[in-house]
């Protein structure tokens, strides 16, 4: 079971890193100061929840530090979601990732935090909170481009269509997932479908713009199968602790 | 008689001055107060923002997650004090949008310190002790700047920029002690933003034409070379304890004057990197240039829709 939980909690940890390591590659890029903020905001309030869960992972491992976990573990290692280490690309592109994303994070937490796990439940209340404002943030950016310019729409309804194909895993249960349900730690991702659409829908509605058709679905970032990005998000983020396996930082 | 008047007033504004009171948005100032203002305020908020450049180029490679949500924060910090100070400026009558065109046209400048390459992570360390630090002592001076906005502006900055310089000093402390690799990093971060952090007080007061009317007006209260001694003094044992050195063969403790005598800057070099020929100096403002005009469809959207809104509610 400790296994399990670990590699449960890693994925909700490593979510939280590499959406976190994304956001911080806007520090100094954003389209206003006010925005450059915010972003910075997003980005340390996932630092801190990936920490968190990765101080909660090091408790259950045992043996790896938290710092050892983020910068320590290679590419098939890392079980966060394909979606959130899709690069930035743009702005809008940015938001669109975001928003699918946050409408799901924020429906996940709400749901964790009624895990009998306390420790889980604790950190799922926590991040909530602040999840709750990231979503904010990304559906009201979402409506004001996609009812923007007729340039900002087009833009991103094609990163709406760009992005879809990532969205369908967030909803899929693995033996992990069915083994944490089971046992009221984790949650079912299948239950959240209907919620999500919902939130997706009405927020396309209000942006003007069109829910794209699904086509292929990919799959298999929670376990270790990745696109072609993490690993250049990987090599920088862990190039120090790589290069200086004996020093302390 | 004009003439009268204006000197009247002018000599009012001096009385208010001389009696450390403040000057608000809406009182009367000369025009080259004003003036003096908006260049100095507005360089300082353009430093805050570009030297989020420098630093921002570690934050992907930051060593550790705490480390990584230090320097994070720190350069948001740098954000907010910029934002902060472009709205000192704008009540003087100024807008940000004309602001960040000086910047990018070369009309306004900002630290020439940012225009040195961040080449190691004991730069972050260097920068946050030695960059900040410098930057403290600046400012703490200019608290008492007579301009209400930003003297206040100052004891808000100020708070945070100390932060800032613990944090730095303490990466150079725990690497001058790590590996010998890591202990030659921060040595050499230290040899390469000494001479630049000790020119961030610009020119020797001999050579400085505006600091005149500046200290007259109360918006400057220290010279260069006063705020540059009070640095090096403090500074140099902070080397010290933590087994760095720094790279001036001149530098000794005077007995007589109480303070530490040191060596020559190399002039040619603050010039030139002033003048817009120094090593990052394109790459700086380029940078800059391009987050604004990448933003510009994101802009004109938020704008279009907020009036779409107005429409709506009218
Ligand atoms: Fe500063
Ligand atoms: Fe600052
Ligand atoms: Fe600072």
């Amino acid at each position: 079971m400790d296994n399990e939980l670990l590699n449960y909690t890693l994925r909700i940890a490593d979510n939280s890193l590499i959406l976190g390591q994304r956001m911080s590659e806007w520090c100094s890029k954003g389209p206003t100061l006010e925005e450059d903020i915010a972003l910075s905001n997003i980005s340390l309030d996932l630092f801190g929840q990936a920490n968190g869960f990765y101080s909660y992972a090091s408790q259950l491992d045992g043996n790896k530090s938290p710092d050892d976990l983020a910068f320590l573990r290679n590419e098939r290692e890392f079980f966060n979601q394909q979606i959130v280490e899709l690069e930035n690309i743009d702005f809008g592109n940015t938001i669109v990732r975001n928003f699918l994303y946050d409408s799901y994070n924020f429906l996940f937490y709400s749901s964790l935090k009624n895990s009998k796990d306390d420790t889980l439940s604790a950190l799922a209340s926590k991040s909530l909170k602040e999840v709750k404002y990231h979503l904010r943030h990304s559906k009201n950016w979402l409506i004001r481009l996609g009812d923007g310019t007729e340039f900002s729409k087009q833009k991103v309804q094609q990163s709406l269509e760009d992005i879809w194909q990532y969205t369908h895993d967030m909803f899929s249960m693995d033996e992990i997932d069915n083994k944490m349900y089971k046992l009221n730690i984790g949650i079912n991702n299948s239950h959240l479908k209907d919620e999500w659409d919902k939130i997706i829908d009405e927020t396309l509605l209000e942006a003007k713009l069109v829910r794209p058709e699904d086509g292929y679905k990919a799959k298999g970032g929670k376990n270790g199968m990745h696109t072609e990005h993490l690993g250049f998000l990987l090599a920088e983020m862990q190039f120090l602790q790589r290069a200086h396996p004996n020093a302390k930082w | 008689m004009q003439n009268n008047i204006l000197t009247m007033t002018e000599e009012k504004f001096q009385i208010r001055i001389d009696k450390e009171e403040k000057i608000e948005p809406k009182d009367w100032m000369p025009e080259g107060y004003r003036k003096h203002l908006i260049r100095q305020i507005s360089q300082h908020a353009h430093s805050e923002i570009i030297g989020m450049q420098p630093e921002g180029n570690w934050i992907s490679r930051a060593p550790s997650l705490r480390a990584k949500m230090i320097l994070l924060a720190k350069v948001q910090d740098e954000a907010g004090h910029g934002l902060y100070l472009y709205s000192a400026c704008e009540t003087l009558g100024i807008s940000r949008q004309e602001l960040v065109s000086q910047l990018h046209s070369g009309k306004a400048k900002y630290s020439s310190i940012f225009n040195y390459p961040t080449l190691s992570w004991a730069d972050m360390g260097a920068i946050g002790w030695l960059v900040d630090g410098a930057a403290i002592v600046n400012q703490v001076s200019l608290q008492r700047t007579s301009f209400g906005p930003y003297s206040r502006g100052m004891v808000k900055i100020c708070k945070e920029e100390s932060f800032h310089q613990r944090q730095g000093y303490e990466i150079m402390a725990q690497m001058a002690k790590g590996t010998s690799e890591q202990k030659a990093m921060a040595q050499d971060a230290l040899n390469r933003f000494w001479w630049p952090s000790i020119m961030m007080f610009g020119p020797n007061d001999s050579d400085s034409p505006r600091t005149g009317n500046a200290m007259k007006w109360k918006i400057k209260r220290k010279t260069n070379d006063e705020l540059r001694q009070e640095f090096i003094d403090k500074t140099v044992n902070q080397a010290e304890i933590i087994g760095l050195t720094i790279p001036d063969k001149d530098l000794k403790w005077n007995e007589q004057r109480q303070h530490y005598d040191f060596g020559e800057m190399d002039w040619d070099e603050f010039w030139n990197v002033v003048n817009g020929n120094g090593p990052c100096n394109k790459q700086r403002l380029n940078h800059h240039k391009k987050a604004h005009d990448d933003g510009q469809w994101v802009r004109e959207a938020a704008k279009s829709y907020a009036q779409k809104q107005e429409l709506i509610a009218n």
